[in-house]
């Protein structure tokens, strides 16, 4: 674990740069991770789906997988490989502050 | 076993008390009898003697609702539960037995039993499709119309293949020279294509986890690295694994140990793939960011849901179909009058026969405990043991739960079946596993030495293997 400062506050990330607290996570941030993974700007469309991310964590307890974004996030899945390149699932959930969906087993 | 004119919802105002007699005041209940003034004494006798009993109902005769039926069938007198247990047809398949089919070394039939001819005496099978639970009805309501009440649901439904889902997967070349070794039909589909094909691009693609046994990709790429050069084709052949995960496993040591198997073998590893179509004719995996993999034989494991009849199952399970479960307890997490076990249970966890032996412990413990009104037993680790076949007669053995990954050592103890290495005594292991699975794990009773809680015994550390 590390201690790094994104958009001017420190948070702690785990080896592959997941934040480890989501409760640090601002919007902000967000921004700013997704400028990282060479997403910019971050558009509505985005936006909709890290917030769809986040609720998901907060209500369950872990992030959703791609299938699950596609059945359930209004987002299709081709759309959301568009917007967040190779892993919507594990990217959209770094970028907004949750852990990697442990959907995987 | 539908009860006598109970009416529904009746007494269960308290959610965690079960409604079974034991809670009943008797003489509200006569005067409700009377009240209904139906003329029906002789079903009121009967009520009151179905009342005295807890009525279980399982859905599902394969692993997970054979091995709890005969295990709650030993925990309750015939005289303090009634057991029902449902399926839709009554073939039992061992399904592990699954990969060793497209080689030849086994067949469907070899490998399929009776459903009905696993269950202990005093248990009541039903062959008969479900159509849904209206689990705030405490009710099951069966494909003819008829209806089942319980006091406790034991879901073990597993789950069923979508490959419909994935976009021309059932297309042209589906069962020609696309094909799932997950179906007894699948396998031995296969079979027949393998037997002669004899050169070009051989891909195994999983769509997307989770998947039963998420080992069975890699053990089918191992034996088909076998099987072909056993044939004294292997040259000829290019063998490629394609994965969603970004390694060849998920947990990082047994992930590491796995790829360098893979590449130990000459079995090309594409990770991080998607698949969001298979193009039969063209003979092309195509991904959802466009990437591409070409093949003339593909092996798919498709996406996987939980059975339909808990899709129409209103407030019972997820998008997928599979029902939140408590990790520990085994509890349903929105109903606490149903449990859940094996592959149906949308829990962090390997959909594997082992695991759902495991959980049959604890499962059988807390219907017990809830019936009683007792606290449930917290202790379900998540432990999971595997049988991973590696080819040339041998295997290796993985076990591990949900806070510790795969190690290296012996199990279950200092002394015992080496793990994360290719032995043959693994091999012998695994063949031995089939006479166990029927013999002693779906009977219900226990294996010396295996308990469903993971031994650290015997296990290092070290991440080196």
């Amino acid at each position: 674990m590390t201690v790094t400062s994104i958009a001017g506050v420190d948070v702690d990330l785990n080896e592959e740069g997941f934040l480890t607290d989501s409760s640090q996570w601002t919007e902000d941030m967000a921004v700013e991770i997704a400028r990282g993974e060479g997403i910019d700007p971050l558009t509505d469309r985005h936006w909709e789906v890290i917030r769809f991310m986040r609720a998901e964590y907060e209500a369950k307890g872990t992030g959703p997988t791609v299938r699950m974004l596609g059945k359930t996030s209004g987002v299709p899945v081709k759309e959301l490989y568009q917007l967040f390149p190779k892993g919507p699932a594990k990217l959209a959930a770094k970028i907004a502050g949750i852990p990697k969906p442990r959907g995987c087993i | 076993m539908e009860g006598p004119d109970r009416k529904k919802g009746e007494f269960d105002s308290v959610n965690y008390t079960p409604r079974g007699t034991n809670f009943l005041p008797r003489d509200e209940e006569s005067h409700q009898a009377e009240e209904r003034g139906d003329g029906r004494g002789v079903g009121v006798r009967v009520r009151k003697a179905w009342c005295d009993m807890h009525r279980i109902v399982i859905l599902g005769g394969g692993t997970g609702g054979t091995l709890a039926a005969n295990r709650l069938r030993k925990a309750f007198g015939t005289d303090e539960a009634g057991i029902t247990v449902v399926d839709r047809d009554d073939a039992h398949v061992y399904q592990p037995g699954l990969l060793f089919v497209p080689f030849g070394l086994t067949h469907p039939e070899d490998i399929t039993r009776p459903r009905g001819r696993q269950l202990r005496g005093g248990i009541d099978y039903r062959t008969t499709g479900v159509d849904r639970v209206e689990p705030d009805q405490q009710t099951v309501v069966l494909a003819d119309g008829s209806t089942l009440d319980y006091d406790v649901l034991v879901v073990a439904t597993g789950a069923v293949l979508a490959p419909e889902e994935t976009e021309g997967l059932t297309g042209p070349g589906w069962m020609e020279r696309v094909f799932t070794f997950y179906t007894p039909e699948g396998a031995a589909a296969l079979e027949q294509a393998l037997a002669t094909f004899d050169h070009g691009r051989l891909v195994v693609n999983v769509v997307d986890l989770p998947i039963k046994c998420p080992v069975a990709p890699l053990e089918f790429c191992f034996l088909a690295d076998w099987f072909l050069r056993e044939r004294g084709v292997r040259d000829r052949v290019d063998l490629t694994y394609v994965t969603p995960l970004d390694g060849a496993f998920t947990k990082p040591v047994a992930s590491d140990r796995l790829g360098g198997m893979l590449a130990e073998r000459d079995i090309e590893l594409v990770t991080e793939f998607n698949t969001g179509e298979v193009d039969g004719a063209g003979g092309r995996l195509i991904s959802f960011d466009d990437r591409e993999v070409p093949f003339d034989l593909a092996v798919v494991v498709p996406a996987h849901n939980g059975a339909p009849c808990i899709v129409r199952s209103d407030g019972l399970g997820d998008e997928f179909g599979f029902v939140p479960t408590d990790e520990h307890t085994l509890q349903s997490t929105s109903h606490p009058e149903v449990f859940v076990l094996g592959d149906a249970a949308s829990l962090p966890v390997s959909k594997a026969g082992s695991v759902t032996h495991f959980e049959g412990e604890v499962l059988v413990e807390n219907v017990h405990r809830f019936l009683r009104g007792e606290p449930l037993d917290a202790s379900y680790d998540g432990h999971v043991n595997c049988f991973i076949e590696t080819g040339f007669h041998k295997a290796m053995l993985i076990d591990f739960n949900y806070d510790m990954e795969p190690l290296p050592g012996h199990y279950p103890g200092d002394v015992g079946l080496p793990l994360l290495k290719e032995s043959h005594l693994n091999h012998l292991g695994k063949l031995l596993f089939q006479w166990v699975y029927w013999h002693s794990l779906l009977p219900g009773r226990d294996l010396p030495g295996i308990h469903s809680t993971m031994p650290t015994r015997g296990k290092r550390q070290a991440s080196a293997v």
